[in-house]
């Protein structure tokens, strides 16, 4: 019984840090149809900008949950003021270039914050469910994971913007039809996908030992779960990341938590095989 | 580049021996050969994807898994083996399988893009992941410990064929791969020429349209995949023999982003392009490794992102356009697009 | 009478709601030249698509020198002897003419051969002067052509053409009107227009599309004439 307590609660946690750390890619992602493969980097980044506040004095939630989103948004929206913009159209171009943004952030990390790992310690006590030991900020991560796709859902169905970045994610060229300088909704978009990705960064930083790779980490799992979840935003996240993170824990507790990991790629590239738009080209069409 | 008559053929051919003679023999006289194996082998590789993604149109995100393949197999394979000869072999084979099975997955699959980046990518990832988890003593091929996180060193290096006590290391080295590099180009040549390269070259300009004129895509691109894994293995095998030890690094994130990054600087759809990058940016690479003021990595991505913005086919061309004008002429400079895999695939 | 070269039998073809292409039957013998029309949105072009692989039919059949290939891949149905020209063109747009040409060739010859045939559906398309230039510099005009010099290399027994003439001047429609004459030599021609007069110069027979289905099936004066024809084509002058 306590273990089942606490398998769920793993579980959970999986599927939300997946969500997460996809959340900011998806959006990007779902309105440009460009991967950034930095978006790894700009969660570090959130994570050193968090870590940074908290030795400044500042709450450890207002660092993670302010300070990180507006540091990361508007570092997205001066690089996507200065490099991207002039790639739109070409995908493949924006991803190679956005991967060799993702190289010089580690290379600035290295420079700024030494190739050492730090930390910041998480602000919520464990608690014990029979003889388990559960880590209570993994509660804190569900609960912020589920808040954010909360707010994403609310955000698309009831605000002007998403109204404007619905029709544009199902059809590029739909902002300009409806008035809206394209240009302003993707800069406006990248900016925001940058604010959630370090949101993401600030909120996994007190699990993870933060190094200046430590991007890589993140990118592969969200790139395969955004890929994965396909062309419908909110759904596609939620399904994919529970896909995989059910898949990631079983194959942790069974085996081991590499294989686990392991497993999780293995089973993004079958997915991918059999369902190669996402698992929402064939299911939930036409939802958020 | 229209290489359509056996005498133009021909020439190339007989271009590309001098030049490439004269350069394996010229550049000992510059520079050290210890750092020239390295440039060899890595203008190998580049020329492995230079192959695939300039001429066939895949762009693999993960070339350095076949590297890294090519190089645990020769390691591996010598281990158990004694010597090095069968295990070269191997290291071209092994990737090349590999690939075949990965790229009929794929390319059967009708995968766009995209989605053939996330394959490649997590698929190298899939092998680093692993092979660091291979510490301990249950992880062994035969005789050969995997070694997780610090690999295997101590296999036999590379040696004279049917004498195994001869080595070869230093300066003899440097001559094997420079010249295992130029056979390689050769043959890249020749393959272009063929109708499978000109078809491969027809599939990255419109592949629905080659698919109408009775071509079997998947399994062309699948044999197109295969072939430049084999390269990337054969690079890999003279790099474990140049450094005497393979570790997972060698498929990591980073390194797959430079063997792209070589191919974008030298220039796509090129020949000479991907392998004079590799040597570039190789060379920058350990010129600042030598001062501690700016980290490589941040470099290496500033080189990326200024060339995708502001040259995005590359060094090559440039060149080409250079020696076209200083040998004479108005003659207007070859010019090829440089593919870059298409629009978005919705 | 010749041997059926083309056969589908209730072919429909449904994109979500829409259906394009509804239960449709056609019977296209050996080097028989066919016209097929109806107004924009007919389902002309899918039905195509159907037909050569590109699209896999929601139901029906399709049968090709009386063998069931419906649900094949494109190549296989080209590689058996079905040439097709698109409505949207496509060509390798960064290779010359002649390269393009010679790849169609090279499907079912070795390289010597290719070569021979691709210089000569050059010359009879008369792009010798264009030979190496590549395909993305042309003129939509000259672009149409070297798509008819892609199908002829091919040899093929039958050919699909999916708007040949649109956008050419009155001289090149001539000529290719020509070319299709000549082509029934060794194939059957499917042509899909919208141009009567081109159609008029073609003097087949004709098949009228009208929401996925087959309207009418006659020759082309006793179409041009028929009042139900007219109102479908409203708009269109005939
Ligand atoms: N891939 C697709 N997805 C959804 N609907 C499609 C698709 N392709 C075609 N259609 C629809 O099918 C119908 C038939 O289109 P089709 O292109 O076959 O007509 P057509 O007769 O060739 O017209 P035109 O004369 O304009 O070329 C149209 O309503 C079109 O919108
Ligand atoms: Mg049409």
């Amino acid at each position: 019984m306590d273990l089942s307590v606490v398998i769920l609660i793993e579980v959970l946690y999986a599927i939300a840090s997946l969500a997460l750390i996809s959340a900011g890619l998806a959006v990007v992602f779902g309105m440009m149809k460009v991967i950034n493969l930095a978006h790894g980097e700009f969660m570090v980044l959130g994570g050193y900008a968090t870590i940074t506040a908290v030795g400044l004095g500042v709450n450890i939630f207002i660092a993670m949950l302010i300070i990180a989103p507006i540091v990361v948004g508007l570092f997205g929206l001066v690089v996507e003021r200065l490099v991207f913009r002039h790639l739109y159209g070409r995908m493949i171009d924006t991803m190679l270039a956005s991967w060799g943004l993702s190289l010089m952030m580690i290379g600035g990390f290295k420079m700024i914050f030494g190739n050492t790992t730090t930390g910041v310690a998480g602000p919520i006590p464990g608690f014990s469910v029979g003889n388990y030991q559960v880590n209570g900020y993994n509660l804190f991560v569900i609960v912020v994971s589920v808040l954010l796709l909360v707010a994403m859902v609310a955000v698309l169905r009831g605000t002007r913007f998403g109204l404007v970045a619905r029709g544009t994610m199902q059809r590029s060229d739909m902002a300009a039809a409806m008035g809206h300088s394209p240009d302003r909704v993707y800069m406006t978009t990248f900016a925001l996908g940058s604010a959630l990705a370090g949101l993401a960064g600030g909120v996994m930083a007190p699990l993870v030992g933060l190094v200046p790779t430590a991007g890589a980490a993140f990118i592969a799992k969200a790139f395969i779960t955004v890929i994965a979840g396909g062309p419908v935003l909110v759904a596609g996240l939620a399904s994919a990341a529970g896909t995989f993170g059910l898949v990631n824990q079983v194959f942790s507790f069974l085996v081991s938590p590499v294989v686990g990991d392991v497993a999780l790629l293995v089973a993004a590239v079958v997915l991918l095989r059999l369902i190669p738009r996402g698992i929402t080209s064939r299911f939930f069409r036409g939802r958020i | 580049m229209a290489m359509t008559t056996g005498r133009s053929a021909a020439r190339d051919t007989g271009v590309v021996v001098i030049l490439g003679a004269l350069l394996v023999l010229g550049l000992p006289l510059v520079a050290d050969t210890n750092m020239l194996t390295l440039l060899v082998i890595y203008g190998m590789l580049a020329l492995s994807l230079g192959l695939i993604w300039g001429f066939g149109g895949i762009l693999c995100f993960g070339q350095a898994a076949f590297f890294g393949l090519g190089a645990y197999t020769f390691a591996i394979a010598g281990i158990n083996i004694g010597e090095s000869t069968l295990p070269l072999v191997l290291s071209v084979l092994v990737p090349a399988a590999v690939a075949a099975l990965l790229g009929a997955f794929m390319f059967y699959g009708r995968l766009g893009d995209v989605y053939l980046a996330v394959i490649t990518l997590v698929f190298s990832l899939i092998l680093f992941r692993w092979l660091n988890t291979t510490a301990g003593p249950a992880y062994v091929i035969g005789n050969a410990r995997l070694g997780g996180f610090n690999g295997i060193p101590g296999f036999p290096l590379l040696n004279v064929p049917g004498y195994p006590r001869w080595e070869l290391w230093g300066d003899p080295l440097y001559y094997v791969a420079a010249v295992a590099l130029l056979v390689v180009f050769l043959l890249v040549s020749w393959l272009l020429r063929s109708s499978f390269g000109r078809i491969a070259i027809g599939i990255r300009e419109n592949e629905e349209r080659v698919s109408l004129l009775g071509y079997d895509i998947r399994a062309r691109k699948t044999v197109l995949f295969a072939i430049g894994a084999g390269i990337a293995g054969l690079a890999g095998a003279l790099f474990a023999a140049w450094a005497e030890v393979v570790t997972p690094s060698l498929f990591s994130l980073q390194q797959s982003a430079e063997i792209i990054i070589w191919c974008i600087v030298g220039g796509l759809g090129t020949r000479f392009g991907p392998v004079l990058g590799a040597a570039v940016v190789t060379s920058v690479k350990i010129t600042l490794g030598g001062q501690a003021m700016l980290d490589n990595m941040l470099v290496l991505g500033l080189i990326l992102v200024l060339f995708v913005l502001f040259l995005p086919r590359g060094i090559a061309p440039e060149l080409a356009r250079l020696w076209a004008w200083a040998i004479g002429g108005n003659r207007k400079p070859v010019r090829r697009r440089a593919p870059r895999g298409g629009v978005a695939d919705g | 009478m010749a041997e059926t070269v083309l056969e589908t039998e209730g072919l429909t073809m449904r994109f979500g709601g829409v259906t394009a292409v509804d239960g449709v039957s056609l019977k296209v013998r050996a080097r028989e030249l066919r016209c097929l029309i109806g107004p924009n949105g007919a389902g002309k072009s899918t039905c195509f698509k159907c037909l050569c692989g590109l699209l896999k039919p929601t139901e029906g059949h399709v049968f090709l020198r009386g063998e069931e290939t419906t649900g094949w891949d494109p190549h296989r149905i080209a590689a058996m002897g079905v040439g097709i020209k698109m409505q949207v063109s496509s060509v390798m747009d960064g290779l010359s003419v002649q390269e393009n040409i010679w790849m169609a060739a090279r499907r079912h010859n070795d390289t010597g051969a290719a070569t021979a045939k691709a210089e000569e559906v050059i010359d009879r398309l008369a792009l010798g002067p264009i030979a190496r230039t590549d395909l993305g510099r042309l003129a939509h005009g000259e672009r149409q052509r070297v798509e008819l010099g892609l199908v002829m290399a091919q040899d093929p027994w039958l050919v699909l053409l999916d708007e040949p003439a649109a956008g050419m001047t009155g001289e090149e429609v001539t000529r290719m009107a020509e070319i299709i004459h000549e082509m029934t030599r060794s194939a059957a021609v499917v042509v899909v227009e919208h141009d009567m007069q081109f159609i008029r110069s073609l003097a087949s027979t004709v098949t009228v599309f009208h929401r996925g289905r087959v309207l009418v099936e006659d020759h082309v004066d006793r179409v041009m004439a028929d009042p139900v024809v007219r109102d479908v084509y409203l708009g269109k002058q005939a």
